[in-house]
């Protein structure tokens, strides 16, 4: 690691910047505000909850960039290394508007305009990613905005709307010069690394070169999305000394199919696995989906989603019913544990010092099995649920042949819910087996009370949620799902 | 529509659905709000220090770590302050900082101040402070504060008939009671004041506000200058909602004593969690009530009891409950009533202005009651509503606090939207699906809104303008409204427009500026366009008044021949573009600018006997929801809602249509997903978006039709007989929660009403099918 490497390289738009003395807890959005004084993106809450900082950033993908929303705010300045960042302010050009800007003008979509940045910085993606607009998807790319005046209807008009002007802008002129720019930025350094004010952040390349800085600086705080552990810095004013960052791992970022199972690079976003997952198991859709926002996908990593090893995190239940497995690595040595294995008590794990998650083995999904994920909250969108269920069940002939069941939300760990499986293995699937093992699930969890939802909700939704477990798999007479309707 | 001369080479009359005057610059990031602001060189960054105990008195409160922390520059507490050290904006209360000794009365509240140079280093070194309390019981829910009597302003009562005798000689009677939660406003926009000082003790100040006068005379007073020292300009914020009327003035003080103190510019911003913990919400509020009622549906007597959570100080409460009293009959007439209010004090943050200011929860009282009827008599609720509407005949048109019904809007528009709406036969298909679906089931709910439109404080009910032509014709307009979104700007320059007959880009509404418009009111209570509108057009009256009569003397011509129109004046044979008249009168050295005027006739209230005419006119509207609810989960949605709303002639239909969008979708959250909770030891759990959960696009019904009533001029002498929209509407979501409760209803055929406190979350409405199960 040479001093030439210690620098972040991107292309702000179309020029190319370099960092080199700025704090590396410093914000995307903090860096855009307070020292470029590029203010059009705005901070509302600095936790990535409405998406009113929302930039894109581009990243090359073969001979094309592809463009993503992210939240500015919980995003480390070092994370720009390779990517074009484009923000609000870039996408008028003179005193033309861009389309997506002309179309919500049209259509009314701003009142205060406090969230319009971040909303026309989320549609200009969409409008990058998708030939044509359709209702859902423009919803499920527009979740994690939030407008407080508007209620949406001039926005999703406007969604529909930007596509009448040619999709070709500015941007797709500009594209192929773009690819060469940030191939070559990508190609001069294996680690991008930005030091300033007693704190470096560390981007490898390669596993092996993470697994030795990790060695090197065992004190380090691995980062790959950034939306769980950044909140520490914005929220709780925490300072990280070290910050090694997974998101350029060329290893960490594969998703492999092999015969048996689907494995994922530990910085693999939801995004990124979210194809494959849902073709062995189509009920992820829904869950999927419904995981943060679309920024919150777009950036965080189900690798972070275990790493974190919090107790409400929607992939954890999922992974542990599938029988999934982590391939941990330290130095140079690997071993592999089942997903459940890793949660010991709250927020502790079997990570050792200098440990680090590098793969996720997803096993295939056999058509004898069925698999679903429930994900309950308060809002459908962007919210973290107060119960999240995942039940994998193979039936034969009318007996239940093996159950895996986990929650979470339901324990200071995501956790599999054993008692309930017992008194389902073995016995014929029908009302009363059910019934019985709803009420085994008491002996499973005694989950909290908390702002999302009281204990004795908890409890009783996920016993009702084996219950429609058992009504889905019964008919498809009954839509099971409110999300099914409207 | 307005009356526009209908010509259609001027753009942007009134009566056009003209874009927001901002929307070029939302769209480009170019529109620049406080923080935005360019900062004086040296600019310093200040943040409070919280309380983080309920209620106790602080024994000891050392700051020496705070003042040691890097980039500190200066601290502040209460002995730093030079003149008044509270900032209560009615009644004293709300101290600006609480010392050492002094006595905390909530979680969040503010200790001190510190000015950093950067945001980062001020927060960091606020929480470094130490702090110890002794601490003593809080009161964190109504309920406690209740049993104590413990209340923050004297209990009020509202009488009409006796409502004893009627409850007695009724057919029926039920009573109950009800939770209604509160609401953060969560303008997008956080608090955010920047300070400048000036010479001569002086002060600039930017401030995200909706009430810049106030915030003037608190600044002044906290720096014990007088007022005229002190300028504050306003030019937009990022939402306000109600959150901004007496709450943002509070970071303004603080930031304007540490540029006092420091000589220096100085930004004060708040994060998030603090503006959450330590900002006021929508007041919470606890009904009971006991009503009599006939075999034909119709109200015979109501008693009822409002009790407002108000937080720990006055605040607005009293104007707040009294409007929730008010709003107790909703459309409905009250035979006999009683009413009363009480402002129940509690060791929260003190409760203030949010959109409906009391009106809702005062609404979703009286609607729950007539929902409850309905299902005592095995009717549709929709035939209780109406048989209980306010009508000319049987003199069924008087309110409980002595207010005539002039216009009875209500009857017809809810017959028109049971009829666009085909209400009829969705409840048919809606009970046909409830009668096979177990696990799903529907509800819909058509209810009105009856919204009284003036301040009820009378002395707000004033406005002033200030117009300025320039020698090219171009128009400086301000006016002592705020624009926070809600288009008023636009409003008040469509009206100016209208005035002169020039397009609407020919005025530049600027900043609002306390130099500019003095003693304005807080651009609340609806009231915006009705007053600032009235008061610019008047400034505008006032300067084509001298235009017309110069024109007359200097063309020789009558005064019906100077026509104002397609921006250009004819005069008599001659036309000439208004900009080359504007010219022309200026050499002729007439002025070409005025300051307008306005106050609202007609309105009193006497408390004393708790009659009077509060309101200039009423706006109404009604609405058609209907939900989906998982009687496993709780889970649910809205999948259609059509409204009807009475704008009188719209000055601005596109905007009008978003305000009644926007408002019924916060309406929405606040009475399903929006749910503040307090923990035993007073702390907001719920203070960031990732625990306070506000409508996602999603939320927004997939179909959602919204109609202003065609054809129904304000009968009173509003600008152009147009009427407010900003509150109303909201009130149109209580549709949302009355359906949620007719879908719980059909799981025991309709035949019992589900208590259902609000906000309906899942929880809730799982608990309530349950019960209704087990019935
Ligand atoms: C607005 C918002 C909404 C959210 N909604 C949801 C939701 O609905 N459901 C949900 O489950 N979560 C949600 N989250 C939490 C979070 O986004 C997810 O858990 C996400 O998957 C974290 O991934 P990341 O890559 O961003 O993690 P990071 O923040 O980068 O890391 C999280 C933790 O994992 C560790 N870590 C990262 N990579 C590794 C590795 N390879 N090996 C070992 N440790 C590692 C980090 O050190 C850190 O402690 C939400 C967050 C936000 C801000
Ligand atoms: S500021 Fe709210 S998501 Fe970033
Ligand atoms: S326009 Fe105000 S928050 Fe969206």
């Amino acid at each position: 690691m040479g001093f030439e490497n210690r620098v972040i390289k991107f292309l702000l738009n179309q020029t190319e910047y370099q960092l080199r003395d700025i704090d590396p807890n410093t914000t995307v959005l903090d860096y855009l505000r307070e020292h470029l004084h590029f203010v059009g993106t705005k901070e509302g809450c600095a936790s990535g909850d409405c998406g009113a900082c929302t930039v894109v950033v581009g990243e090359p993908c073969d001979d094309k960039i592809y463009y993503k929303s992210i939240n500015s705010c919980i995003t480390p300045v070092g994370s720009l290394h390779g990517k074009q960042l484009i923000t609000v302010e870039h996408l008028k050009q003179g005193k033309q508007l861009h389309p997506v800007q002309q179309a919500m003008v049209n259509c009314h979509g701003s009142q205060c305009g406090f969230c319009t940045p971040g909303f026309v910085m989320s549609m200009f993606a969409y409008r990058k990613n998708n030939v044509r607009p359709e209702r859902q998807s423009v919803i499920e790319a527009l979740g994690g905005n939030l407008c407080r005046c508007t209620g949406y209807k001039p926005i999703i008009e406007a969604a529909m709307q930007m596509y009448r002007s040619p999709l070709e802008d500015q941007f797709s002129l500009a594209e192929s010069s773009v690819v060469e720019k940030l191939k070559a930025i990508r190609q001069q350094q294996a680690t991008a690394e930005l030091s300033a004010a007693g704190k470096t952040y560390f981007a490898p390349d390669n596993v092996a070169a993470l697994a030795d800085i990790l060695l090197k600086y065992p004190q380090a705080k691995l980062v790959a999305g950034g939306t769980d552990l950044i909140l520490d810095i914005t929220q709780f004013l925490k300072e990280i000394e070290v910050l090694v960052s997974t998101s350029r791992v060329e290893e960490l970022k594969l998703v492999e199919e092999t015969e048996s199972a689907i494995e994922l690079g530990a910085a693999v976003t939801y995004i990124e696995a979210r194809q494959a997952l849902i073709a062995q198991y189509p009920d992820l859709h829904e869950l999927i989906d419904r995981l943060g926002s679309r920024q919150i996908r777009n950036q965080g990593t189900i690798g972070g989603n275990v790493g974190n090893a919090s107790p409400i995190g929607d992939m954890p239940p999922v992974l542990i019913a599938l029988g999934a497995s982590l391939v941990l690595r330290r130095g140079d040595e690997s071993r592999q544990i089942p997903v459940e294995d890793y949660f010991i008590a709250y927020k502790k794990t079997a990570l050792q010092d200098s440990e680090f998650i590098e793969r996720i083995i997803v096993p295939k999904a056999k058509p004898e099995v069925q698999f679903r994920a429930y994900k309950i909250s308060k809002r459908l969108e962007d919210d973290i649920s107060a119960s999240c269920g995942a039940f994998r069940l193979q039936l034969d002939d009318g007996l239940v042949k093996s159950i895996d069941i986990a929650f979470g939300g339901m324990a200071e760990i995501p956790k599999r819910a054993t008692h309930c499986e017992q008194a389902l293995i073995g016995q014929p699937w029908n009302d009363s087996t059910v019934r019985n093992a709803m009420i085994e699930l008491e002996k499973d969890f005694t989950p909290l009370s908390d702002f999302r939802a009281s204990a004795d909700y908890r409890l009783k939704v996920s016993q009702n949620l084996l219950y429609r477990l058992y009504l889905e798999l019964q008919s498809s007479a009954e839509q099971m799902r409110v999300t099914h309707y409207g | 529509m307005a009356k526009s001369s209908g010509v259609a080479q001027v753009n942007g009359l009134a009566g056009q659905g003209v874009k927001h005057e901002s929307a070029h610059k939302h769209v480009s990031g170019e529109a620049v709000y406080v923080d935005d602001q360019l900062a004086p060189a040296n600019v310093l960054y200040a943040y409070v220090g919280l309380s983080t105990v309920a209620h106790g008195r602080v024994t000891r409160l050392d700051l020496s770590r705070v003042k040691a922390a890097e980039g500190v520059v200066e601290i502040l507490t209460l002995d730093d302050v030079p003149g008044h050290k509270d900032i209560g904006p009615v009644f004293p209360g709300d101290p600006l900082m609480v010392n050492e000794g002094g006595e905390i009365e909530f979680y969040g509240q503010v200790l001190f101040a510190v000015a950093a140079t950067s945001q980062r280093l001020a927060r960091s070194a606020a929480r470094l402070a130490e702090v110890e309390y002794d601490t003593l019981e809080a009161d964190v829910r109504i309920e406690q504060g209740l049993d104590r009597n413990s209340f923050v302003r004297p209990s009020h009562t509202q009488k009409c008939g006796d409502a004893t005798q009627a409850l007695r000689d009724a057919d029926h009677r039920l009573q109950g009671e009800m939770h209604i939660g509160g609401q953060e406003q969560m303008y997008l926009e956080g608090q955010a004041s920047l300070c400048i000082p000036a010479e001569d003790d002086g002060m600039l100040v930017y401030t995200s506000s909706q009430n810049p006068t106030e915030g003037q005379k608190l600044i002044a007073e906290v720096l014990n200058v007088p007022i005229n020292r002190v300028t504050v300009d306003m030019r937009r914020m990022g939402g306000g909602f109600g959150g901004k009327e007496t709450h943002a003035n509070q970071w303004a003080c603080l930031a304007a004593l540490l540029a006092r103190k420091t000589g220096r510019a100085v930004k004060i911003r708040l994060a998030r969690a603090d503006d959450m913990l330590a900002t006021g919400k929508r007041h919470h509020f606890f009904t009971r009530y006991e009503v009599g009622f006939n075999d034909d549906g119709r109200i015979a007597g109501l008693d009822m009891e409002l009790s407002g959570g108000c937080g720990m100080s006055p605040d607005l409460s009293d104007a707040i409950v009294d409007r929730a009293m008010f709003h107790s009959d909703n459309a409905y007439f009250l035979p006999a009533a009683h009413i009363v209010g009480h402002r129940v004090k509690t060791h929260t943050v003190t409760n203030t202005a949010f959109r409906g200011f009391g009106g809702p929860q005062g609404m979703v009282s009286i609607e729950n009651i007539i929902d409850n009827i309905a299902r005592a008599l095995g009717r549709d609720p929709l035939e209780i509503r109406k048989c209980n509407f306010y009508g000319d005949d049987d003199n069924r048109n008087v309110t409980h606090y002595g207010q005539k019904v002039e216009q009875h809007i209500i009857p017809d528009l809810v017959d028109r939207l049971e009829k666009t709406s085909d209400y009829q036969l969705r409840r048919r298909q809606i009970t046909a699906f409830n009668k096979i679906n177990t696990v799903f089931k529907k509800g819909l709910a058509l209810t009105p809104v009856k919204f009284g439109i003036s301040f009820t404080v009378t002395h707000l009910n004033q406005a002033g303008a200030l117009i300025h032509i320039y020698t090219d014709g171009s128009i400086h307009l301000n006016h002592g409204g705020t624009e926070m979104g809600q288009g008023l700007f636009t409003k008040v320059a469509q009206i100016v427009a209208n005035e002169f007959q020039v397009d609407i880009d020919t005025i530049n509404c600027t900043a609002t500026r306390t130099d500019k418009v003095p003693n304005a009111s807080p651009t609340a209570a609806s009231s915006g366009s009705d007053l600032n509108g009235m008061a610019a057009r008047d400034a505008a009256q006032k300067i084509k008044r001298r235009m017309v009569m110069f024109a007359v003397e200097h063309f020789g011509v009558r005064e019906d021949e100077v026509i104002f129109a397609d921006n250009q004046v004819s005069i008599g044979d001659e036309v000439m573009r208004f900009s080359e008249f504007a010219q022309l009168v200026y050499m002729n050295r007439v002025s070409l600018s005025a300051t307008g005027y306005y106050r609202t006739p007609k309105i009193h209230y006497d408390r004393e006997t708790a009659k009077g005419r509060p309101f200039y006119y009423y706006a109404n509207g009604a609405a058609v929801s209907e939900v989906l609810i998982d009687t496993l989960t709780g889970e649910n949605k809205v999948l259609r809602v059509d409204i009807c709303q009475d704008v009188g002639d719209s000055i601005n239909p596109a905007i009008d249509i978003g305000q009644v969008e926007g408002a019924f979708i916060q309406g929405m959250g606040w009475l399903t997903t929006e749910e503040l909770v307090w923990g035993e030891d007073g702390r907001l759990q719920t203070m960031n978006m990732a625990g306070y959960k506000i409508p996602a696009i999603g939320d927004t019904p997939p179909e959602f039709n919204v109609e202003l009533l065609p054809d129904s001029p304000n009968l009173e002498a509003t600008i152009f007989h147009s009427k407010a929209v900003g509150e109303p509407p909201l009130m149109l979501a209580i549709s949302v929660w009355s359906a949620i409760r007719d879908a719980i209803s059909s799981i025991k055929d309709y035949r019992y009403s589900p208590s259902l406190d609000a906000p309906a979350t899942p929880e809730r409405i799982l608990a309530a099918c349950e019960e209704m199960q087990d019935r």
